[in-house]
């Protein structure tokens, strides 16, 4: 074990390029760091990683860790727990950083159970407390009708997932020096007997919904699949994304992949149309972030009305194809 | 195939969210007056996913559930949707358990209970939306952990299980005894039939207490923490929605649209 605790972020790379979404938490990871005046580390597990190592420091981590091995989507998710693990083992960290993604909330919980650490899934905000040291962790519960912060009460390890969206991306600066060092992965995977078949990236038609300016998303009031067609036609026309709630979700009115929320995807567009969507907190997790809210629904009660920008009283219905011939126009 | 759900009571996560109270002085969510409070809606989903391989494949069903009080409601209502078995864990020592003393308790429990071929959990509890407890049952029993299960199938003698992703799937093959986590995306759970709700409330429910588990006291209740509550609040939103009006919806809706425009949204 090294003499002085660090940080350590396990990142994400995509395509040999470290994720946004990692960038975030490398914001977040600096913070925790001048608050600790530890260093900040970064794991990265996957091949071709080198470029992503050399841009993490210029991102902001004194050391990057790189394991030559399988890459997440390649992997079962037990591997990865081993492989970090040892390094942990190895590396003693104060604070293990996730990002609440597919690999950090599977993982973080186990790593945790195994490091016999402290764990906090989904947080929003860390803070170090000054006069105890110990890490404040700030994470809605109750579906986000609720905000608790907890304090770590161990000296053992913090494992931490950080939801997205929470913290701006860090930059690169140039000047930055780090350390590079190679991990050899000496991990005893005999214990491991379960085996990845297959992994399928749907290809989301059209834009990627992290990426869209311009999100139309349609909710439990929509009613059916059938309904859909106004909303797909409102996001053509508005050259935007189409996005679901959970109920048109878990009734397999919409692929799941669209789904928008705590269980789905985070957004922060420019414009987000929600129609029919009550606004449960759940939801409004996922949009939040978003510029400016329209809600389109005939329930003048309706929460998302207290959420939105702008609003209209009606039937989906009666609204959309009036709002899609008015944009035709409008954008002629 | 034998199969344990781990099932949690919490206050009805449905209610509008101008009905959610809670206390700062003593930290505490405040139970909405007149709304009993349900199975965790991913938990029931859990049962669901159980109960369709049980559809399948045949085998038993056990429900588990801490709760100090030794209410048995939710057993009952899994029972009462197919489940087979249901037992309650209550004792005074496992109060203000965390998630890693709450997985203890179950992981006792489950070696108790003893043959199953795999233990299901919900993805979180929707009251503290915390996501742990499946996984840290799978890590104290040294059992294959797939996160996120939508389905579950039998293939050549060990279980297939489609994990969603974000933006997709995948598919893993696990030797049994294995641990899942199950997604919303099992969709809707089965209502409870006449005869089920009937069949239920005349099975015995065991309440098994510390002593029944060989629970480790060093890892249960209050004292076995790993963090402390400092603060719970209510966010408070300050946005302030101009609803567009108009004669008749369509008018509201072409001015909706004009004032997108002004504004340079569109």
């Amino acid at each position: 074990m090294s003499d002085k605790k660090e940080v350590l972020i396990c990142g994400e790379v995509k395509g040999e390029k470290i994720t946004t979404i990692t960038k975030e938490l490398m914001t977040t990871g600096r913070k925790l760091c001048i608050d600790l005046n530890q260093p900040l580390s970064l794991l990265l597990i996957g091949q071709n990683i080198q470029e992503a190592a050399n841009e993490a420091i210029l991102l902001g981590a004194d050391k990057v860790y790189t394991a030559e091995g399988a890459s997440w989507v390649e992997s079962f998710p037990e591997h990865y727990v081993s492989i970090i693990a040892d390094i942990c083992n190895q590396t003693g960290p104060s604070i293990i950083l996730f990002s609440q993604t597919d690999m950090g909330r599977d993982i973080a919980p186990r790593l945790a159970a195994r490091l016999g650490a402290g764990v906090c899934l989904d947080c929003i905000e860390l803070a170090i407390d000054p006069d105890t040291k110990s890490l404040l962790q700030t994470k809605p519960v109750y579906g986000g009708n609720a905000m608790a912060v907890w304090a770590s009460t161990n000296n053992k390890p913090q494992v931490i997932t950080m939801r997205p969206r929470t913290a701006a991306q860090a930059e690169p600066d140039t000047s930055r020096k780090g350390e590079i060092v190679p991990v050899a992965l000496d991990v005893n995977n005999s214990m491991i007997k379960g085996k990845l078949l297959e992994t399928l990236q749907e290809d989301v038609k059209g834009i990627r919904l992290e990426e869209a300016k311009v999100i139309i998303t349609g909710g439990g009031g929509i009613g059916g699949k059938e309904g859909f067609q106004l909303i797909k036609e409102l996001a053509q026309i508005l050259g935007g994304a189409v996005g679901i709630s959970r109920v048109p979700c878990d009734e397999g009115w919409m692929p799941a992949g669209h789904e928008i929320g705590q269980t789905g995807h985070m957004v922060s567009p420019d414009l987000y149309i929600a129609v029919g969507i009550s606004g449960a907190p759940q939801h409004l997790a996922g949009c939040s972030g978003s510029k400016c809210i329209i809600a389109i629904n005939k329930d003048p009660e309706a929460h998302i009305f207290k959420e939105a920008d702008f609003g209209i009283v009606g039937y989906y219905r009666e609204v959309l194809p009036v709002l899609i011939e008015k944009c035709r126009n409008l954008l002629a | 195939m034998d199969i344990i759900v781990c099932v949690k009571k919490i206050p009805d996560p449905e209610i509008p969210p101008a009905k959610f109270k809670l206390d700062m002085e003593s930290k505490r969510v405040i139970p909405p007056e007149g709304i009993p409070p349900v199975i965790n809606p991913y938990d029931e989903q859990a049962v669901e996913l159980a109960l369709r391989l049980k559809d399948k494949y045949g085998g038993k069903i056990t429900v588990l559930t801490i709760d100090n009080d030794a209410d048995t409601s939710i057993v009952k209502h899994a029972l009462a949707m197919g489940a087979d078995e249901g037992i309650v864990l209550a004792d005074k020592a496992f109060e203000g358990s965390d998630s890693f003393s709450t997985s203890h308790i179950l992981s006792q429990a489950i070696q108790k209970v003893g043959n199953f071929d795999l233990v299901l959990c919900g993805r979180q509890a929707a009251d503290w939306d915390e996501g742990l407890v499946g996984a840290i049952i799978a890590e104290n029993l040294s059992l294959p952990l797939v996160t996120l299960a939508e389905a579950v199938d039998v293939v050549d003698g060990k279980l297939k299980v489609k994990r969603v992703t974000l933006d997709g799937y995948q598919i893993f093959a696990v030797p049994t005894p294995a641990v899942a986590t199950v997604s919303n995306e099992v969709g809707q759970p089965r209502l409870p039939s006449g005869w089920g709700i009937i069949s239920a409330s005349r099975k015995q429910i065991p309440i098994w207490k510390a002593g029944d588990l060989d629970a480790d006291p060093s890892q249960i209740g209050a004292k076995a923490v790993r963090r402390r509550l400092v603060k719970l609040f209510i966010p408070v939103r300050e946005k302030k929605c101009e609803i567009i009006e108009g004669e008749t919806t369509a008018e509201a809706s072409v001015k909706l649209a004009e004032r997108l425009r002004k504004a340079g949204v569109i």
